[in-house]
């Protein structure tokens, strides 16, 4: 799974990007949600979605960050 | 603009859906500087690796076909409908690398058309240039149609807002960008989509008590049907709720019209013929594989559980309904078969995961659309333009000629788009595009790729004759029904199974009418066929590698998988 080599900033960066501001927003979502308690009215809201999808997101996107970030050889 | 709408958006979820679009116009700008030349906006300058073609090949796919229309066809007819997911893909992709590719990208054709020209001469070419231009373009429609009708359902937007907005995206970063644009989003699209969509199978298998309880409360709810097995029930027209017979599945599904549209048609071939060597060429539809095994598992799945978790408001069981009907009875309440996947985001997912949800069949539509117009500009101007139009001009003027076909093709494409609106079926539709133009395509380019002595009459009357076949069996049994009888073998046959038949017979005469015209001319010396034919090429040789990057290692793996899948489910 090598970066794109000829092109100075990697897809894998930007999609890197992509997922850590989701992440971000989403995790951010969650916690407020699950510190007032004030759950949005979907089925399972229980379940907390928004903060372990979040924090995926989140993880994963870091990781494309810095491991495809652009400069790296 | 505003209308009635599945929900309100919230301020998050609406900056996470502003978001993606700043992303995907981002990677356009950023990627002009690279699409300088004719090379670099065609082919994306021939440097893809294989995971990256790979997984465009497989996102290119994954538009409105993919995402509502096969979820509201998992509601209608049951786990059926992964049967174009697996028979369906599998096998033409695998076959696509591992037999196929080598020709392609050794003659460096640039088009699936251009390879006809090298093999048979340019009246093949042509036909198959204009009937693919004309195949992509409404099928650009059909992408732009499904996602106004996403906003419209969710977000009660406005169908014409919808389209203009869309159209102007992907105009604007293939426009920009090229080829490489289009591949780059197109990645970026496939994780938005599983990054989106996923958490509806994940949240509803846990609602319905996991698979088995979901299984029980579908034979509750509907013990007459069977929506559970893929082989079991299409042993006669009638027994199954798609009226399919194992014999078109297999021939005409997993042959000709799976084996036509993955091995020829351009949208998905021309992302593999970016690849930067022959080994990522061959990986590329093998790695794309694996993920067209797992796209059910967001697709099909939600299709199987709204039949078991979508309730209406007084708490009876929901039944959605075909769109002719919806029309019918406005201000019902009713929902049709393709707002499944909206109405099951609708239900799990809270702000900010709905945007996410509502971004990733965006960015599936928007890459089902930008697909069809990267691969329209590089067939206008390759195959229409250069040898019809203007033979010798700058390549800076071909340039000019893809950016502005880009911008055509979408324009052209949104009146294609408000014509679907009036069609019954978006996939109903679709499928019986494939079987016009593709199915004389595969004939065409197996005759050419697998027999020597293949004439260039030959294969212009094999896919001109198998064309006009095609269209002429849909005009008869849409003039006079009883022709199914014929056409499809059996009067119980419903449309899709009739799509099968029509392909597989125009294909069959594709091939008899190539076989019959080339033996009646001379072909061409041996010599002149190196690189475009089995049995006069010389493949190049490839470096060894461990066997774990060995292309036939992946896909006997995928192979495997594959009977795997279908043994499971049978």
């Amino acid at each position: 799974m090598a970066s794109e080599g000829s092109t100075d900033i990697s897809i894998w960066f930007f999609i890197g990007v992509l997922l850590t501001i989701y992440g971000a927003m989403i995790l951010a979502y969650g916690i407020w949600e699950l510190v007032t308690g004030n759950l949005a009215n979907v089925v399972l809201a229980n379940l907390h979605a928004p903060v372990w999808w979040g924090a995926i997101m989140l993880v994963l996107g870091i990781f494309y960050d810095v491991r495809f970030r652009p400069g790296k050889e | 603009m505003a209308v009635t709408s599945l929900v309100h958006l919230t301020a998050l979820d609406i900056a996470v859906i502003a978001i993606y679009f700043a992303m995907v116009m981002w990677i356009g700008f950023y990627l002009k500087k690279r699409a300088n030349t004719s090379e670099e906006f065609f082919m994306a300058g021939r440097e893809m690796t294989a995971w990256i073609a790979g997984l465009s090949f497989v996102s290119a796919n994954l538009g409105s076909l993919e995402l509502m229309g096969w979820a509201g066809s998992a509601y209608q007819y049951g786990i059926l409908a992964a049967h174009w997911y697996w028979i369906g893909a599998i096998p033409a992709m695998l076959f696509l690398g591992m037999v196929m590719m080598p020709f392609y990208y050794v003659s460096k054709t640039h088009s699936v058309p251009g390879y006809l020209k090298m093999r048979f001469g340019q009246g093949s070419s042509t036909v198959a240039a204009f009937s693919f231009a004309f195949m992509t373009i409404l099928m650009s429609g059909v992408n732009m149609f499904s996602m106004a009708l996403v906003m419209k359902v969710v977000l009660g937007w406005d169908i014409t807002f919808s389209i203009v907005i869309s159209s102007l995206a992907v105009a604007a970063y293939v426009a920009l960008g090229g080829l490489r644009s289009a591949i780059f989003n197109e990645v970026l699209q496939f994780v938005l989509i599983w990054g989106g969509a996923l958490l509806v199978p994940i949240l509803g298998l846990i609602e319905a008590h996991g698979w088995s309880g979901l299984k029980a409360q579908i034979i509750h709810n509907f013990p007459t049907q069977d929506y559970l097995h893929m082989w079991k029930g299409i042993g006669h027209f009638s027994d199954n709720p798609m009226g399919v017979h194992w014999t078109g599945i297999v021939f005409g599904l997993g042959f000709v019209i799976s084996f036509g549209y993955w091995t020829t048609d351009f949208l998905v071939v021309q992302r593999v013929l970016a690849a930067n060597s022959l080994r990522s060429a061959r990986m590329a539809p093998i790695i794309g594989s694996f993920f067209k095994m797992a796209v059910p598992f967001i697709v099909i799945l939600p299709g199987l559980l709204a039949l078991v978790v979508l309730h209406n408001p007084d708490g009876s069981l929901m039944h959605l309904v075909g769109e002719d009907v919806v029309s019918a009875n406005p201000g019902a309440g009713l929902h049709s078969y393709n707002e499944v996947l909206p109405l099951m985001l609708v239900r799990y997912c809270s702000p900010g995961l709905l945007g996410l949800g509502i971004t990733a069949l965006i960015a599936g539509f928007m890459s089902g659309m930008a697909g069809n117009v990267s691969a329209f500009a590089a067939v206008w101007t390759y195959d229409i333009y250069q040898p019809l139009i203007n033979k010798k001009a700058s390549d800076q003027h071909y340039v000019a000629i893809g950016r502005w076909a880009t911008i055509l093709g979408v324009v052209v494409s949104i009146g294609a788009a408000y014509m679907v609106m009036n069609a019954k079926g978006i996939m109903d539709y679709v499928q019986a595009l494939f079987s016009f133009f593709i199915a004389p395509l595969l004939g065409a380019i197996l005759m050419g790729m697998f027999w020597k002595r293949a004439t260039k009459a030959g294969g212009f009357w094999g896919l001109l004759i198998g064309t006009v076949t095609s269209i002429s069996l849909f005009l008869w049994v849409h003039f006079d029904p009883s022709a199914l009888r014929y056409v499809a073998f059996s009067p119980d046959a419903k449309a899709m199974a009739e799509n099968m038949y029509r392909a597989l017979w125009c294909f069959s005469i594709t091939v008899v009418v190539t076989f019959v015209v080339s033996l009646c001319g001379q072909a061409r010396p041996v010599g002149e066929l190196s690189g475009l034919v089995y049995g006069a090429t010389k493949l190049p040789k490839e470096d060894p590698v461990p066997f774990y990057k060995n292309e036939w290692y992946w896909a006997a793996i995928a192979v495997v998988a594959f009977v795997g899948l279908n043994i499971i489910f049978w």
